[in-house]
């Protein structure tokens, strides 16, 4: 922090150098220590898809993944995030990853206002990459940490349970790799 | 234009279809753009420092220290927004009598509840802001503290608004019939006093605001999101003093409002100056604990009621006091007693009988607002009627549907008009029962309960009926002086490409508005719904008009499109007949294409019609002025509502050692006329169902002997959850109004409005064979087992 008359800055300007790949890209910023990893993604990288509704754990609207598995954003200083690969809603929409269950969404009307989507797809993902053929029960559980306002949850659950089916029969097609 | 609008067999028919709503692809790519997300600038972040106290003298700010932080730009206090902000007051002149104290964006000298916004600051950041926040010191005097309905009540209590006589707001009375005699001679009499908590909207996105002053232009912009821009653009204008053509109020994408974002809120107003203070871009967006304490709450009514029947269970009297507290002020401009008022006059609603009174008081307390949330009044009416013809059956031992068959309003004895003075066009109270005792299997239903009971498992089967008020007409709210408007406006324009483009008054709030504008549109003048844009929520672009409130997108701005779009189709018609040498009316259009009326052989497509009239007007006949842009205004006229109904059914079990409900399966029956989109409508049901489970089950802002709010968290509040939720199954049926071409009327409240009611008589009928009863909402585990004297 060179260049800087040490006087004029107090705790509240120290930044800390963090380095991370967000969405496939290399990305090294200055974050303050206090910064959480959702306020980074929206306000610094203007990833805007991530939505912050509750900022402590309870709602899943700023889910991401982290090394491949869903984080709450809210949760996690961007610092502990240093080293890390995140990838959130607009990365994931880009790989093609989430298609087929936001088509599904789509054609369901699975959503309304939209602001539960991003963390409501991130979740979706993660149960179907850790529980093959979820039961409409297992998928209600699943998103117990995801809050929706707007839709009443059940078409919600009906377009992961048609994308689960989906995956499986393409699964078992392509010669039943798991 | 005479093809039947329910015919989905010809081409570009879409009302009636349920197809995906274009803009949702946008969300679920992470492409939203709401207000929270907005960023412009030089922008600036506000924070406010709340009141601690639920009732407290001001004695002193301090702000120094505050202000010398680096990176504040303003520290201000109620003082320095009174000095270019007029006060306002939460009053309409046709609730007669009614009092609210004018209020201000900070309070001057005394705040009134745990959680009021007292001091401003503006700075670089949100977190510089808050920073700055714990510089400031306010002295506070504490003052006398008015928490529950009956200590508001008590002669010589303390009082919220010192100085005045006491802490009434409102009363109101109806009396009808010969309320006295019919009760007199009644062979039975069913009485309850029932309470209804307070709960909040919660929308996921809270309170988001941008507003940006340019003092070189005299211009205000206002990134807002709310449903209703026009009503804040007029309300910006009048209390700032900016003339209203240059107040911009612009609703992009927001993340739910339920009504709860149509309020004026003082944090939103107190942005609003000190944009206009610093001459820069301001933004405020609500953190969730500032949302529980700051957005307007709702319900919190105490009801006593009493019905009297004859020996056959034929109603023959109500008689209803609702009371209920709704905070220090009464909201602006919608005010607070509507609720009440509602509920006095929705109850009964479904029934035949003609002798009714009612008293409505609405009392002042030391808590935040209470104001119009989703169904207002509805799901408090339905749950007080519909518990009492249960009570009612059970005495005169009717099945509950049979009791209701045999006192709904025949279908086909309408108009009618209630003995609380509402008018009904017509409703299908009789059909709608039919029909939800088809969908639940009502006889196996309640065998399989009987069978289970042996068992010791205690499931519980409830239904209520319902009136839903939708497209309210001026008598609403402009009687009474509000400027809110009960009509809409749209632009719509063939572009030269010959495309349609419609600026809507109506506005989106992810219900599907723009969706089902753009098929009422492409319906109506025959072109393939991609070819139909829909602009909403900008006061710049869009004409003036209520916007989205009390289910009136379909019906009223879904109408407004409707005549639009024939006016425009007319214009076409007849340039294409110039061209074409026919009589226009010989001529009519399909996917695009102007076609003969009668073999609908293809004459010409519409973009060749937009292109020699934008392009070569000099080849139409001399003296032809082609309109290809329409500029329409809608006001509805007839009943002042258009009033719908239907039928809710619920099963549960209830856990009689713990007090859990589990919610099996949720059944409604609905009519709410025509219907544009299927699909969004089942949605609309289904999400107001759950808001109203949650409301029936968890829903609770909870509050100490002190006025603090104790659960104002989203850890502490409990919403519903997916694991929570039963499946929803619906059926409809459909009378249109014969007031509008379209048809259509509201649906957005119709879930909420008797989810709670349904779950409540559900409960009280799974807890039947232990003689324990229900009456208070939400109805807990802990409510359960003290209702079964297990606790
Ligand atoms: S914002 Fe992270 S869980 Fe709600
Ligand atoms: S769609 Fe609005 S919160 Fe889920």
């Amino acid at each position: 922090m060179s260049g800087f008359d040490g006087g004029l800055l107090d705790e509240a300007d120290e930044t800390v150098r963090i380095r991370f790949v967000v969405n496939g890209r290399k990305i090294a910023c200055e974050v303050a220590p206090r910064e959480t990893l959702v306020d980074c993604l929206r306000d610094r990288l203007e990833l805007t898809g991530t939505h912050a509704g509750c900022e402590m754990g309870a709602c899943g609207a700023c889910l991401v993944q982290l090394d491949g598995r869903a984080v709450h954003s809210c949760l996690i200083f961007a610092v502990q995030a240093d080293g890390a690969k995140i990838d959130t809603i607009e990365g994931l929409t880009e790989s093609g990853l989430l298609a087929d269950l936001q088509a599904e969404f789509h054609r369901r009307n699975a959503l309304q206002c939209g602001f539960c989507t991003p963390g409501m797809l991130v979740n979706a993902q993660e149960l179907l990459s850790q529980v093959a053929e979820p039961s409409r029960e297992d998928i209600r559980d699943a998103l117990s940490g995801n809050y929706c306002r707007c839709t009443g949850y059940e078409a919600i659950v009906d377009a992961i349970d048609s994308v689960a089916k989906e995956r499986m029969k393409a699964r078992s097609e392509g010669g039943g790799a798991t | 234009m005479s093809a039947p609008l329910t015919s989905l067999d010809r081409p570009n028919s879409y009302i009636g279809r349920s197809v995906p709503r274009p803009n949702a692809k946008r969300l679920l790519a992470g492409r939203g753009r709401y207000v929270s997300d907005l960023r412009l600038p030089r922008m600036l972040h506000a924070a406010f420092l709340r009141s601690p106290h639920a009732h407290a003298k001001i004695v002193s700010i301090n702000i120094d220290e505050a202000r010398a932080l680096e990176g504040v730009h303003l520290v201000a206090t109620g003082a320095d927004l009174a000095k270019i902000c007029t006060p306002w007051t939460g009053t309409l002149d046709h609730f007669k009598g009614m009092t609210s104290a004018p209020q201000l964006p900070l309070p001057l000298d005394r705040v009134v509840w745990a959680g009021q916004a007292v001091v401003a600051v503006v700075a670089e950041s949100r977190a510089i802001a808050e920073d700055a926040l714990e510089l400031i010191e306010v002295d506070y005097e504490d003052l006398p503290v008015v928490v529950d309905i009956d200590s508001a009540r008590e002669a010589g209590g303390p009082l919220v608004n010192p100085g005045t006589a006491n802490n009434t707001c409102f009363r109101s009375q109806l009396d009808n019939g010969t309320v006295d005699d019919a009760f007199a001679h009644a062979a039975h009499v069913v009485e309850e006093e029932f309470t209804f908590g307070r709960h909040t909207a919660v929308t996921l996105e809270p309170r988001a605001i941008v507003a940006e002053y340019d003092p070189s232009a005299g211009m205000l912009t206002v990134h807002h999101g709310t449903q209703t821009p026009y009503q804040f653009q007029d309300l910006y204008s009048r209390h700032y003093g900016i003339p209203e053509a240059r107040v911009r109020v612009i609703a992009t994408d927001i993340g739910g409002s339920f009504g709860m974002k149509l309020h004026v809120y003082h944090e939103d107003m107190a942005v609003v100056g000190l944009s206009i203070l610093l001459g820069r871009p301001v933004k405020y967006l609500a953190d969730r604990m500032e949302s529980f304490v700051s957005d307007i709450h709702a319900r919190d009514h105490r009801v006593r009621a009493r019905m009297a029947l004859d020996a056959k269970g034929e109603i023959l009297a109500m008689d209803v006091v609702d009371l209920t507290a709704i905070g220090a002020f009464s909201t602006y401009p919608r005010t607070s007693v509507v609720e009440g008022n509602q509920v006095i006059r929705l109850i009964g609603a479904p029934y035949r009988f003609r002798n009714y009174r009612a008293t409505l008081e609405v009392i002042f307390q030391n808590k935040v607002q209470t104001s119009q949330y989703r169904a207002v009044g509805h799901p408090i009416a339905c749950a007080v009627t519909e518990r009492l013809v249960d009570m009612a059956a059970s005495k005169v031992g009717l099945d509950p549907f049979v009791i209701r068959a045999q006192n709904v309003i025949a279908d086909d004895a309408y108009p009618q008009t209630s003995p609380t003075g509402y008018r009904f066009e017509a409703l299908s109270h009789q059909a709608c029962l039919k029909r939800l005792h088809e969908i639940m299997d009502y006889g196996s239903l309640r065998a399989e309960q009987a069978d289970l009971r042996k068992r010791g498992v205690y499931r519980g089967i409830g239904i209520a009926a319902f009136v839903e008020i939708t497209n309210p007409s001026p008598a609403f709210y402009g009687v009474g002086g509000a400027r809110i408007s009960s009509q809409d406006g749209a632009i719509v324009s063939l572009t030269p490409s010959g495309e349609v483009r419609c600026l809507i008054s109506v506005t989106e709030q992810g219900q599907g508005t723009e969706a089902i504008i753009s098929q009422i549109v492409a319906d109506q003048l025959g072109l393939a719904q991609e070819r139909v844009k829909v602009i909403t929520g900008d006061t710049e672009v869009t004409p003036h008009g209520g916007a989205t409130w009390a289910c009136r997108g379909a019906g009223i701005g879904g109408e407004t499109a409707l005549q639009a779009t024939r006016a425009l189709k007319r214009n076409i018609l007849e340039i294409a007949a110039l061209i074409l040498q026919e009589q226009p009316s010989a001529l009519d259009i399909v996917d695009g294409e102007v076609v003969d009326a009668a073999t609908r052989k293809q004459r010409l497509p519409i973009f060749e019609i937009a292109r020699i009239a934008y392009f070569r007007s000099d080849t139409l006949p001399p003296g032809t002025q082609a309109q290809l842009t329409v500029s329409h205004h809608f006001a509805p006229q007839g009943y002042p509502f258009a009033f719908t109904n239907g039928i809710q059914g619920c099963s549960l079990e209830v856990d009689v050692e713990t007090g859990l409900i589990k919610l099996l399966k949720h059944f409604i029956v609905e009519d709410c006329g025509r219907v544009i989109n299927p699909m969004l409508v089942d949605e609309q049901l289904r999400g107001g169902i759950v808001q109203g489970l949650g409301a029936a089950l968890f829903e609770e802002c909870r509050y100490s002997e002190t006025g603090q709010l104790m659960n104002g968290s989203l850890a502490d509040y409990l919403v519903p959850m997916p694991m929570e939720m039963p499946d929803i199954v619906i059926a409809h049926v459909e009378t249109p109004t014969a007031d509008t071409e379209l048809g259509a009327k509201g649906v957005g409240e119709a879930g909420t409005a008797a989810a709670s009611a349904s779950v409540l008589n559900a409960v009280n009928d799974a807890l039947a064979p232990f003689d324990a009863t229900i009456s208070s909402i939400p109805i807990t585990p802990a409510k359960v087992l003290k209702a079964l004297k297990r606790f």
